[in-house]
């Protein structure tokens, strides 16, 4: 398999990073960056989706969602229920819900795709949010969350941030072995010529389903972890807003990259953040919107491909001035 | 259900689908011609409902007029709005891919919503139904209907033919048209393409704020209903068929009928049922129900 020595390095850099980081960090920074990595398993997730197979879906939340609500909805009341079958529980309900959204959906098109997954996450979020089966937009707590027959305690904040990062490294480097396959090879060709895949002898259809309930099931796992960090879930996971924020991080991390997923998540959160800080704005980081909005405006008009690109476009620069002196230089000469 | 109430929740639900066709149409006018998805579509519209409770007191005081010379101040604000906000933002983003439009128009959303929390505030407001249009019909012993609900139908039904003839009949429609099917061609035929689109995507800002000025007496005023409103255009303009009015038309009216009839059937279901609907029928047609062309 063929793998970019300084992408490999670049990965492995920022996991250990990490790996580190509580060593460091306090209670607060370790609480944000256990979210931030819940998000980019997210933002992975849908990273195969939008980067690796060209279909954009607009519903993803609906898998997060379904997977945190799972989580809770099968842990007893009072008893801590065993992480050993109630996280495969939790990725399978994603995964079928994506399975069955998936048939349908691809039916589809471009934008018409877009809106149909927009429309099946609609309808996951009603269901939640108007049914007694999701508890309301009161949302439902987790009293006790899953063990590992007391090995694993995640109520402790380290280990689930350990956890956590053991998950992300194991996502990203599935997806990254996944669209690196003869699977991930054809998903590419389907995002850069359907037709013409079909034309070599590829059904695409079953590869691109199979990429939606991956897709879905990693989705789902993400939604797992955030109900156990939280021990609480609310339709706000299953919103819209939810599918928006997780598109917007991995276009503004840069599409067609994993990194892009990783870098995006990390970019939107922390600006979130800096933007709220009180410490920074005082009182106007009531209005962080502004920023944020701003930011994003800014990033689009000097950063067509994402963040990603950043390190590119500096170097094309630097060239293209090294290389003008370099004419300068020899016409003076001449 | 008796006769009577069955009549008005006919004419509500015309009243909402009509409504939802005014910032519906300008969304499938700005994507089906231009080709950029303006996420921000529906902060105009609550912008435009935000400028109906904010400058009437402003108009007021210097000009002296009611709800009328609000609209019309309103509607002159939002062309020069419309204008400048394409020049600025939405011109670099035509040969831009869907995804950076979608992002950048993302961060619009944001910037409105925040600047409308800086100007006006987070308050829910509502908005006076003007003395000349505040009576009711009465249709039964017990049942009346709102002058004012019909006024706003009968507005939505005069653009919409005013939009029909325009696109249809003047010359204006015709290059529109044909700007939509070759840009670089009409270009080349002398025609202003780049300006040409600067007037329809101010056209379109301004019938969307047109929408929230008059849409605020009957539904009040509050923070989150641009996103609210955007999410159900899309839903409208997806179903009609991307880029045809016609289709945005018709769409708009069915989800005006399934909504309200579905609130009073189905009070469970009725938020479900608008987008099972859109699923159902991009199922049986995937390119909705009039593809444009």
């Amino acid at each position: 398999m063929n793998v970019d020595k300084s992408k490999l390095m670049f990965a492995v850099l920022c996991f250990s990073a990490l790996a580190l980081y509580p060593l460091v960090a306090g209670k607060f920074g370790i609480d944000l960056v256990t979210k931030i990595m819940i998000l980019a398993i997210f933002a992975l997730s849908l990273e195969l989706l939008v980067g690796g197979t060209g279909l954009v879906c607009f519903g993803h939340a609906a898998f997060f969602g379904i997977g945190a609500y799972i989580a809770v909805k099968l842990s007893p009341e009072a008893d801590a229920a065993s992480l050993f079958w109630l996280l495969p529980a939790s990725v399978l309900a994603a995964a079928l819900y994506a399975l069955a959204v998936g048939a349908l959906s691809l039916r589809t098109k471009g934008v018409y795709f877009i809106m149909v997954t927009l429309a099946f996450a609609q309808m996951a979020y009603y269901v939640v949010h108007d049914t007694p089966l999701g508890g309301g937009t009161d949302g439902i707590y987790l009293n006790v969350k899953p063990s590992v027959a007391g090995l694993i305690d995640l109520d402790n904040p380290i280990t689930l941030y350990l956890a956590t990062l053991a998950v992300l490294v194991l996502v990203f480097a599935f997806l990254g072995v996944l669209l690196r396959s003869r699977f991930g090879r054809a998903l590419a060709g389907i995002r850069v010529n359907e037709q013409r895949m079909r034309a070599t002898g590829f059904s695409t259809y079953p590869y691109k389903l199979a990429a939606f309930t991956v897709s879905g099931a990693i989705a789902g796992l993400a939604g797992f972890l955030f109900a156990v960090k939280d021990g609480f879930v609310n339709p706000e996971l299953l919103s819209w807003h939810q599918s928006g924020a997780v598109l917007i991080m991995i276009i503004l991390g840069g599409i067609g990259h994993l990194r892009g997923a990783l870098i995006g998540a990390f970019a939107y959160t922390l600006l979130q953040e800096f933007f709220k800080s009180e410490a920074i704005f005082g009182a106007f980081s009531k209005h962080w919107h502004l920023g944020l909005g701003l930011t994003i405006i800014v990033s689009v008009a000097l950063l067509p491909k994402g963040l990603v690109g950043l390190p590119a476009l500096w170097r094309s620069r630097l060239v293209g001035r090294t290389s003008r002196r370099a004419e300068g230089g020899a016409e003076e000469a001449a | 259900m008796d006769l009577a109430t069955f009549f008005i929740q006919c004419l509500n639900a015309l009243q909402y689908g009509l409504l939802l066709f005014l910032v519906a149409s300008g969304l499938t006018l700005i994507f089906g011609i231009m080709g950029v998805i303006n996420l921000a579509h529906g902060s105009f519209y609550m912008i435009g409902a935000y400028m109906a409770y904010a400058l009437a007191p402003i108009v007021n005081s210097t000009f002296g007029g009611g709800f009328f010379a609000t609209l019309a101040v309103g509607l002159a604000l939002s062309v020069i709005f419309g204008y400048l906000l394409e020049w600025v933002f939405y011109s670099y983003l035509y040969e831009r891919e869907h995804l950076q439009q979608v992002l950048m128009t993302y961060g619009l959303i944001l910037v409105f919503e925040e600047c409308r929390s800086l100007l006006v505030g987070d308050d829910v407001h509502g908005v006076a139904v003007p003395p000349l249009l505040s009576g009711a019909i009465a249709l039964s012993d017990v049942q009346q209907y709102p002058v004012y609900r019909l006024f706003i139908s009968g507005v939505c039904l005069l653009l919409a033919l005013g939009m029909y003839l325009v696109f249809t009949r003047t010359r204006l429609g015709m290059t529109i048209r044909a700007g939509s099917t070759n840009r670089e061609m009409v270009q080349s035929l002398g025609i202003d393409i780049s300006f040409l689109y600067r007037v329809v995507f101010a056209a379109g800002v301004a019938i969307a704020v047109l929408a929230g000025m008059i849409a605020s007496p009957v539904s009040s005023v509050y923070p989150g209903m641009g996103q609210s409103v955007l999410i159900i255009c899309f839903v409208v303009v997806v179903i009609g068929g991307i880029g045809s009015i016609r289709g945005a038309l018709l769409a708009a009216l069915l989800i005006g009928f399934v909504d309200t009839f579905g609130k009073v059937l189905l009070p469970a279901a009725a938020g479900v049922l608008v987008y099972v609907l859109m699923a159902l029928i991009l199922l049986w047609k995937p390119d909705g129900l009039f593809k444009a062309g």
